[in-house]
């Protein structure tokens, strides 16, 4: 199969090659069925996949999941792995919410016994967890010199605050702390803006869904989670909010300079970059990951009053509620990990924007209590329809550098939405379908419509397909609060 | 004259800008910052802020100038309405801007822009007309 704009060529039913030409220096490699190839074709995001193939010391390929949409720079869904000597690393191939990502909880509770306390959890999240633009907590008050140390130290200073606790920790991806956070190299800025939005969920697509889980496909894995049919789940997804936007920005004006003086061509100026080994690339990893441990403390946080909410809307303890993580995933992150490159084992710095990692069983990242299964991968979809557990594979390991999918991927422009939703009222529509929103404005709800997105399950489907991860529970949301 | 329009971006939401002048373009860009983050017609003038902003081209310049102004917004939960820019060069410029602080009874935020990127960013001047196109994260 051919296309006009993009000379595609078909590699399987749920792989297609934009074969290298021109200043490519390696082949673009999309994951998805034909029918999402044909909406993935109508935006930017393919150019895009081949932009990132420009970039110096780029290894295998360029690589887009199949939540592939149009974003600035890399595409949202873009992975790329590049040479430790001859590579590059860009902010753009993170993005601004840098460690924007999602975990996933479980309980010992069940769908039945919580039928008619919903409103009251729904609520009491919603009063809990600052949400919104502008978010912050009035009881929390951070000097400069303890956001220096969240930066320094991620969700492990937030447990040495009583933000949960040491089991969570080996529950989240780089257990909650990325190494090599050097907060001397973040900005005034970007402090400023740390100091008073940590423990908040703020706006656009992040949220705290209640859920159950709704169909089983993997018994043995499951179990291992510590998932069953009609389990109750909470879904946190949210990131380093200003800190790390700012954190992007600083450095989007260093790499612009970089980019001219290493004389690195740019198709896009959202691409800037520099070498890996070049004190601009060192200082950026170094900055990139005090944002990132910004963004763990903050999901550890909000899990804390995830318990609290819980322990209070039903009046009772954490022996009866067993809120536990089953795991924490980036999706916007750039990180040093081993692969196997041409049959030998190379550092590469992966960048995965909107991608999640998904490491294979016994790889030695994966968790001790998930070593015989593999990583757990959660894929939220829009508040309508459902949201995903996965777990990596060998193949995710070989092909895409242990990577997979993030989330459904919009198909509607928020002004689009906005137009569609017209005249409804989308919570209504929602509580008919018994799910429970609150939300700290109407614009983020018509804007975060089901119909904006791309069915996950497609998503999902595609990647199972694929051989990247597999799937094994379904969740559906019973109630959710946005920002 | 249009001041600006909204442009269609997946993820994201774009402006294409116009102006008569860069020192124009400039000041409707800023407006359509502001514009698109609240609704203007409820903010006041009370206070006012001198800003000096570099960058190396003019196109680095605009994504600057947008950038402080979301950044005086998120730290000091400053809304602006009014924007006069002295002086513009093509790499630095200076300006007087005035809004207020954002109050719950007062204001309403519509949207939440995160950054202002560099991704497709053009400045173009036609028949003595400036255009400039930015996209926004959010």
């Amino acid at each position: 199969m051919t296309n006009d704009k993009y000379k595609i060529q078909k590699i399987d039913d749920y792989r297609w090659r934009i074969p290298r030409e021109g200043k490519m220096r390696v082949d673009g490699i999309v994951y998805a069925d034909a029918h999402m190839l044909e909406d993935i074709q109508k935006d930017e995001s393919l150019q895009q996949v081949i932009n990132v193939s420009f970039l110096p010391g780029i290894i295998q390929h360029s690589l887009a999941m199949p939540d592939i949409h149009w974003g600035y720079g890399f595409p949202i869904g873009g992975v790329a792995a590049f040479d430790m000597d001859e590579g590059v690393v860009s902010p753009g191939g993170v993005g601004y919410d840098i460690n924007c990502g999602v975990r996933l909880l479980r309980t010992g509770l069940y769908r039945v016994e919580l039928v008619t306390k919903l409103e009251s959890i729904v609520n009491t999240l919603f009063a809990n967890i600052p949400s919104g633009v502008g978010s912050h907590r009035k009881d929390l008050k951070l000097s400069q010199q303890e956001v220096k140390n969240v930066l320094k130290n991620g969700a492990r200073w937030a447990v040495s605050q009583g933000y949960g606790t040491k089991e969570d920790l080996e529950h989240i991806e780089e257990k909650g702390c990325i190494p090599g956070a050097d907060p001397e190299l973040v900005s005034d800025r970007a402090i400023q803006r740390g100091l008073t939005q940590l423990g908040t969920l703020g706006s656009g697509n992040h949220f705290v869904e209640v859920g159950y889980v709704s169909e089983v496909y993997q018994e043995e894995i499951a179990r291992t989670l510590g998932l069953e049919k009609d389990g109750i789940t909470i879904v946190v997804h949210t990131g380093s909010r200003g800190l790390g936007y700012q954190v992007c920005d600083d450095f989007l004006r260093v790499m612009i300079n970089a980019s001219r003086k290493y004389n690195i061509e740019l198709p896009d100026r959202q691409l800037c970059c520099a070498p890996i080994n070049s004190p601009e690339g060192r200082e950026y990893l170094a900055a990139m990951a005090c944002a990132a441990n910004y963004a763990f403390a903050n999901r550890q946080m909000i899990t804390h009053w995830v318990r609290e909410s819980f322990e209070r809307a039903l009046r009772i303890g954490p022996k009866d509620s067993q809120i536990s993580l089953i795991y924490d995933v980036c999706h916007n992150i750039a990180k040093f990990e081993d692969h196997i490159v041409e049959g030998e084992k190379k550092r590469l710095c992966v960048h995965r924007k909107g991608a999640t990692r998904a490491f294979p069983p016994y790889h030695p990242d994966t968790p001790d209590a998930y070593k015989a299964v593999g990583q757990p991968v959660l894929i939220p979809g829009d508040m309508g329809r459902c949201s995903y557990v996965l777990v990596g594979t060998e193949k995710a390991y070989a092909d895409t550098f242990g990577s997979t999918c993030h989330g459904a991927g919009r198909v509607m422009s928020r002004g689009q939405a906005t137009r569609t939703a017209k005249g409804r009222s989308i919570a209504q529509e929602l509580k008919e379908k018994g799910i429970l929103v609150r939300a700290d404005s109407r614009a983020t709800l018509v804007e975060e419509i089901p119909e904006a997105y791309k069915d996950v399950t497609e998503v999902v489907d595609v990647v199972e397909h694929a051989g990247i991860s597999k799937k094994v529970v379904q969740l559906k949301p019973l109630c959710v609060i946005k920002g | 004259m249009i001041k600006y329009i909204l442009i269609d971006h997946t993820a994201d939401i774009g402006i294409d800008v116009f102006g008569g002048s860069l020192q124009e373009l400039f000041t409707n860009a800023a407006f359509a910052l502001f514009d698109i983050i609240t609704d203007l017609s409820k903010v006041e003038g009370t206070v006012e802020y001198k800003i000096n902003i570099s960058g190396i081209d003019k196109e680095q310049l605009l994504v600057n100038w947008l950038s402080e102004l979301l950044y005086l917004h998120d730290v000091k939960n400053l809304l602006f309405k009014d924007f006069c820019i002295t002086d513009i060069k093509d790499n630095q410029l200076n300006a007087s801007i005035r809004g207020e602080v954002f109050r719950e009874d007062k204001h309403v935020i519509k949207t939440e822009i995160k950054a202002v990127t560099h991704h497709c960013l053009s400045i173009v001047q036609e028949d003595h007309q400036w255009k400039a196109r930015v996209i926004f994260d959010i």
